[in-house]
Parts: structure tokens; sequence; C-alpha cells
């Protein structure tokens, strides 16, 4: 081999020369390996004078390859990519061996560190020799963003995009935007009331020339690529034909059929089945929904098209299609509420005056079933003693292991609701009470002044089972007082679960239309946890707010702002480079079996039937390799992972082990 | 070197987003897991072709795990069901040639999986060493005269067909 490779070996500081002999190893690199004709150690590869000395020999020596033994190449392939570019070579001629996360951080023994190091190095040296410089593309950026989901995350995210003078479509699944949020009362800790600081935002949303707002709209395919997806939505029919509605009601008001509002009103109220989920909705259009519609079900009635002044019902109309091209996406499509049926013991949907904590955010509501008033599920009754129970479906390894982040604040706000509104006392139920931002501790406090009670243990069950005197007619809260150390029975008239919030019930469904990746429990994944919270693996697709993982509103809110951001920032670009790392078919070589075909989750391979091969297209290949592994004649190559480099690090991974083998790297012998 | 204990070579393919990620977390958390194993970075465990794994123990490995994305994670939305199905039927066929089962080692491994993926690391390590080399490239060099055999084969299925009168 004719090639001139530069070995650099990144100390860490101590990182990885506390365990790696980086010496050593560069001497070693230096004299053992075929084609290295420099080899050094340095105590920060990554810093500007670590970089600089690559520069240089590649500049001085005329290395055309280097290979960097530091850290992860998640961690700084990209940095010495454009060092080697900043010198004038092509910076996929560069190789990194992650000896840090790899070898010294996961390695006891220092001897075996030195040969595991010995063996990553070999194999880059091998591997990079058969690099082949290559170019990334450059495509132009959509500046038209498509926002999924219309809860205050995506509101703000759309708002931001729309307000820096970008067309902005925002999809949203319900009738109304809003989310969750619109469904609150208060917002802790400054006890804001949530509509009063919502609403405006939404109908600065509906106002906004910048958003086309597609509400009772979902996303069905999503095509294409950063900078130019092709995403096709489902309008579904209002059976109110928007151009001509008015908003003004009145078909609401005749609507003969009431009928128990489950998604707003939690089941705790009733709608009529042309609706809309409450008074400030946007966009003002109602819905007809046709499962509860007289007219549907019987095929007469249409009081609603009788009495509509501008003829606006349409009780034909179907679902439309729309299809529209962006260049970046923003999912923020929240979380559902922990079903807390799922845990019987505490006896929701059994025993009446059992809540969740979303049920008595409609309670607490002013413009709620009751009026804000906190009754028991007679609907006149007011409760005496009230018991908040923490952690229902959080933080237990039956249900889910992570902590809903918002519900000790809720709860607290809970506390400080009833005591305004009633004369009841109310208890909180605790694990640990979990207060970590700003002004929480001191929402925590004021509580504790203001009268609540805390009992540090989880409940174990919710009964009304009474023993004792005084238990009669009561729920009954079971729980260890880990601060007594004692079991107790502490009758309630009124039970508050404060459920989980979970992954939407198809957050799995949703990730794979987009391509990206949810966790186990299905949360979307981030790109990194601490420094790319917003993007994801797939560029051009960004995540905010809950559906990257429990959080609070002020944080929601900064993660919408955060991926506006980053969208604003490809939009002024104008252009973005996408990976070279695609395959190949040499149609000198293709036989038309066409196995390669159907392998592709983005139908990038089509058969061209003229002449009898295959072809990729380049612009949908993401690079996966599947079809390279599957060819049969092996004419399909994948840039920059193809077979013979691959082979290349196996031989120089297993340079200790392949003694004797035709072509293998001469044997070393293993420090003892 | 006889009475020390025999340490194995173990080649890991590593697909970039999940389990490359997952041994990354285990750097960064500290995780301790036994050296024998070294790993190559491919894009998708649905790129690992059998013949990569074929090599590696041509060439002296005595394991080979193949790790990626769990089944609905993948980034490349189903690809490694691709690797999953090659992989079953590889082992199948190192079975056939009495290559013991835990020598091939398939393992799924979240990004947020670094424990998972060093327990897997660990457990396979002690699984292929309680199992001894497997040293492809000697039984080569002992079978140095595969080339006739192998052109011997046509004439003794011919032999083997004939029906003795």
């Amino acid at each position: 081999m004719t090639e001139k490779v530069g070995v650099y070996i990144c100390h860490c500081g101590s990182n990885i020369a506390g365990k790696v002999d980086v010496e050593g190893l560069a001497k070693w690199a230096g004299e053992e390996l075929e084609g290295v004709v420099i080899s050094r150690d340095y105590k920060f590869m990554c810093s500007s004078l670590g970089q600089e000395l690559i520069e240089e020999d590649i500049k001085k020596e005329g290395l055309t390859r280097v290979v960097v033994g530091a850290c992860s190449p998640h961690l700084h392939e990209k940095t010495f990519r454009r060092a080697c570019s900043n010198a004038g070579m092509n910076p996929y001629l560069c190789q990194m061996a992650s000896l840090r996360e790899q070898v010294s951080w996961v390695t006891e023994d220092k001897a075996a560190a030195d040969v595991k190091a010995r063996a990553l190095i070999a194999g880059a040296v091998r591997r990079v020799q058969l690099h082949e410089s290559l170019e990334p593309t450059e495509v132009p950026v959509n500046p038209a963003t498509l926002v999924v989901g219309a809860g205050i995350t995506g509101i703000q995210a759309a708002l931001e995009i729309a307000e820096a003078g970008h067309k902005v479509f925002l999809v949203e699944r319900e009738p109304s935007i809003g989310g969750h949020m619109a469904q609150f009362d208060k917002t802790f800790p400054t006890l804001d009331c949530s509509a009063c600081i919502l609403t405006p935002k939404m109908s600065d949303v509906g106002q906004h020339e910048n958003i086309t707002l597609l509400s009772y709209a979902e996303v069905e395919e999503v095509k294409g690529f950063v900078g130019s997806f092709n995403v096709r939505v489902r309008k579904k029919a209002r059976y109110v034909v928007e151009e001509d509605c008015t908003g003004c009601g009145i078909c609401i008001e005749k609507c003969p059929k009431k009928v128990v509002d489950e998604v707003f009103e939690v089941g705790m109220g009733k709608r009529k089945a042309i609706y809309r989920p409450f008074p400030q909705a946007v966009p003002k259009y109602p819905v007809l929904d046709t499962a509860n519609c007289t007219y549907f079900l019987k095929g007469t009635c249409k009081a609603c098209e009788k009495f509509c002044p501008t003829n606006a019902i349409d009780f034909e109309q179907q679902d439309t299609y729309l299809d529209l091209d962006v260049g970046n996406i923003i999912l923020a499509t929240g979380f559902d509420t922990f079903d807390a049926r799922r845990i019987p013991q505490y006896g929701y949907g059994r025993l009446p005056n059992v809540f969740t904590s979303l049920e008595f955010e409609r309670l607490c509501n002013a413009a709620g079933p009751t009026d804000g008033k906190i009754v028991l599920r007679d609907g006149v009754t007011e409760p005496k003693s009230i018991a908040l129970v923490h952690c229902v479906g959080s933080r237990d390894e039956h249900y889910n292991p992570y902590c809903s982040a918002v519900c000790c604040m809720a709860a607290l706000k809970f506390g400080h609701l009833v005591m305004e509104k009633t004369a009841a006392e109310v208890t909180s139920f605790y694990i640990d009470l979990r207060t970590p931002a700003k002004g929480y501790e001191e929402f925590y406090d004021r509580l504790l002044e203001e009268g609540m009670k805390f009992v540090r243990g989880k409940v174990g069950e919710v009964s009304d089972a009474a023993r004792l005197p005084g238990e009669e007619g009561k729920l009954i809260v079971q729980v260890e007082d880990t601060l007594l150390g004692k079991q107790r029975r502490i009758p309630f008239d009124m039970v508050v679960l404060m459920t989980a919030l979970e992954p939407r019930f198809d957050a799995k469904e949703v990730g794979l239309r987009f391509g990206i990746s949810c966790s186990m429990q299905g949360w979307f994944t981030e790109r990194h946890p601490k420094l790319d919270p917003v993007a994801t693996m797939t560029d051009g697709i960004f995540i905010c707010g809950v559906c990257q993982g429990p959080k609070d509103i002020p944080a929601s809110v900064a993660q919408g702002a955060a991926a506006a951001a980053r969208v604003q920032g490809m939009i002024s670009r104008g252009t973005v480079l996408i990976e070279p790392i695609v395959a190949t078919i040499h149609a000198e070589h293709c036989s038309g079996c066409r196995i390669c075909n159907n392998l592709c989750p983005y139908n990038a391979i089509e058969f061209k039937l003229e002449e009898g091969v295959s072809f990729i297209n380049q612009a949908l290949c993401k690079g996966c390799g599947t079809c390279v592994a599957a060819c049969p004649a092996q004419a399909i190559t994948g840039a920059h992972f193809n077979n013979q480099q691959i082979v290349a690090e196996l031989e120089g991974l297993l340079y200790d082990a392949a003694r004797g083998t035709q072509g293998a790297p001469k044997p070393v012998a293993v420090p003892a | 070197m006889s009475d020390e204990r025999f340490e194995p070579k173990i080649v890991a393919f590593l697909c970039n987003w999940c389990s490359y990620r997952a041994a990354d977390l285990a750097g960064t958390a500290r995780m301790k897991y036994q050296p024998n194993i070294r790993t190559i970075r491919v894009m998708c465990s649905g790129r690992v072709d059998p013949t990569f794994i074929l090599k590696a123990f041509s060439l002296g490995a005595d394991g080979v795990m193949i790790a990626g994305c769990h089944p609905g994670e993948c980034h490349y939305l189903v690809q490694n069901y691709k690797a999953m199905r090659r992989y079953e039927m590889l082992r199948h066929t190192l079975l056939a040639m009495g290559v013991e089962d835990h020598r091939l080692r398939l393992q799924w491994a979240s990004a947020a999986e670094g424990n998972a993926l060093a327990a897997a690391i660990n457990q396979m390590i002690d699984q292929v060493r309680a199992l001894g080399p497997l040293d492809w490239p000697r039984f080569w060099h002992e079978n140095a005269g595969h080339q006739e055999a192998i052109a011997r084969l046509p004439h003794e299925h011919a032999e083997a067909l004939e029906v003795s009168a």
C-alpha cells in the first residue's frame, strides 16, 4: 500500500493515559503497523494545538490518511474531519478509534487495556488505507415547516417560526388546539390561570398569516429527507364547511343530543353531538361526531343544518388529503395520562369518589363541569377531607420506572386550590417531594405554611371497607408512614390519584412514520440527552415537549422555542449537507436478481426493466447498508462501509489472532 | 502459557445508532467489562454480511457479537429484523458446522442500555471462555490438503451413486 498514515493518540488528560500506555501505543503503531509514517501522542488531540499538529503533518509530511485514537467518533469525528479538511485532505480519509469509551473507561486491567487499544488502532490503520474521498451533497432547505401537535409546546414552536417570517403548517389531531394545558385550571407555582395565558397564544396561532392551522387532522405519510419532506395529511371530515362557518354556535345550541365528553372533560361533563371542546377553541368551527349524531344513527334530525344561518353543515363531507412540502418537521405530540384503573387497589372506576388528577383539574376549573366547585361525584357534596396520592403509575417498577416530573408540584397546586375554595383538609401522600425548579421549593414552603398535611409513604390501598369507628361512608387510605415507621388507616371523603404521564398510545407508530426512534417506554429519543436535546437522529426532524420525556410547562415551552430556533437556523442557512454514506449498484455486476429490491424501507431501490438491473436513488438512500450485505453478486457498495474496508478492519482488530492467515498483518508479540 | 486462563477474542459489530451509543454510555458511566471484545462500528445491524462473521472466525475470532437497536426501534425502521433473519440462518449453519451456539450472539441494546450491553458482553465472554478456543486458522493449516479433498468430491459422489450390477 502506498498510503501515508498518521496515527495520533490522545491522552485525554488522564482519561486515556491513566489506563493505556499512550506513548508505548504510539511507538508501537509507528514501528509495527504497515503504512504508518508518523505516530504521535498528545495531551489533548481535540484542542486547537492538537488539531494543528495533524494539519501541519498533513501539509509538511504529505500524509494521505489520518487515524485518531481518542474518544468516541460520536463526540469528535467532526472535529478531526474538519482539521483534515482545513489541511486540504478529504475529511472522509480520517478514522477514529474509540480508546476512551471502549478501552480506558471500561477496562480494569492496564495490560489488557494496552492489548485492546492496539487492536483498535490496528483495525483503524488497516481500514483507513482503503477509505475513499467522499463529498457530501448540498440540498436546498424548503423554508416551510411542519409542526405536529398543537399543545403549548407546538404552539410556541409554530409562533416562533411564523414570527420570524416563515410558513408553518400546524397539524393537530383534536378539533381544537391547546392540548392538555387548555384543560388545566391554574399553573404552578405562580398560580396563573392556565386559560388566561394560553388562549391569547391560541388566537395568535389562529390569526397568524404565516400559520396554516390543520386541526382535526393527522399526518398519514412522510416521504423525502431533510430540506424537502413530502407529507400527506388527512383532514378528517368535520361535516362543517370551514369557509362558510362563522362559528356562531347556533348548531351546538340546537343539537338535541347530549353525550359524555370523554376527551376534554375526561368523562366529567357533557357536550353535544356537534361540538367545540371548549368555548375558546381555535379554530372556532365545530365538529360533528358521527358516532353520536342522531342523523347519522337514525337518518333524521338535521337540526344543525336547519338552523345554520350560513348553510355550513355538510353531511356528505369526506376526509380530505393534503400534500405538503416542508423542509423541517417538529414533533410536539405530548402525552397520555396513566389509566388509573390499572392499579385496582386504588379503586379508581369502582369507588366513585376516587378521582384522577386530570378529573380534579376539570373540577377546579371555573369553566369546568362544576363551574369550579370542588364537589364529590354526586355533584353537590363538598368534601371535608381530601387525600392526594402521589406516584400513581410513576416510580413503580410494575408500571413506569421513571418520575413523571410534574405531579408533586401539581399536588401542591391542588392543595392550595382546595384550601382556597373549600374548608377541606388536604393531605399529600408522597414518596419524595420533588420541587427542582425556580420558585418550586418556595411554593412548597408556602403550602406548609398554609396548612397542607404531608404523609411520607406510598399508599397501599384505597378502600371503602370500614373497620374502625369514624370510617363509615369514607374512603380509607392505607399507608405505611415511613417517618413514623407505622401502618396507618386514614379516612377521607375524596381521593385524588396523581397519575403518571405516559407516551402517547401510538408514539411508536408515529416514531416509525417519521423515522425517529423511541425509548423502551415510548418517549422519542433525542440526538444527545444533554447537548442536543431537541434534534433527533434523523436530520430535519426535531422533538420538543413531553413527547421527549415528562416535563412541566416552562420546560416544554423552552424546548418548543429551542426546536424553532434550530429550524430557523436551517432555514437561514438555506442549504443542508447530506452525508455521502449511501449505497451504489454497479450495473455491470448486477444480475437483476432483485433480491435487494424489497429490502429497502425507503423504496430507494428500483428495478430498471429495460436494462435488467436495479438502481439506487441516492437522494432516498439513508445508508444503512442492508442491501450491500444482501447482494449475492457484491454488485452494491456502501460508501465508507464497503466490504473491503470492513474486512480490513476485522484483520486489524484480530492482528494478534490471525497468525498464518494469508494477507494478515505480521504477528506481534502480546505484552506480558 | 498453558496453565494461564484462556482469553477469547471476540469481535462485535455495533450499529451506529443504538448499540454503539450504548457502548459509549457504558464508557461514560465507567461500567467495567472484560477487555476481550473488539468492536466494529457499522451503520446498521442490517449491514452485517454473514460472510463478515465467517471471515472473523477464519481470522481467529473465538466469538462474534452482532448488536443492534431493539426490534421496532431501528434507526432505519426495520433493518434489524433483516439482521435477525440472517443471524438465525447463520446460527443454524454454524451449528451444523460444529461451531457452538454461544460463539455467535445477537444482542439488542438501545442507546440507553449501556449496562445491558456491558452485561451481555461479560456473559458472552464467559461463555466463550468456557468453550475454549475456536482456532479456525489452525484448522485451515491442519487441513492443508483440503483443495485436493474438494477436487476429489465429485468423483466420490459419482462412485457412491453407481449401483453395482
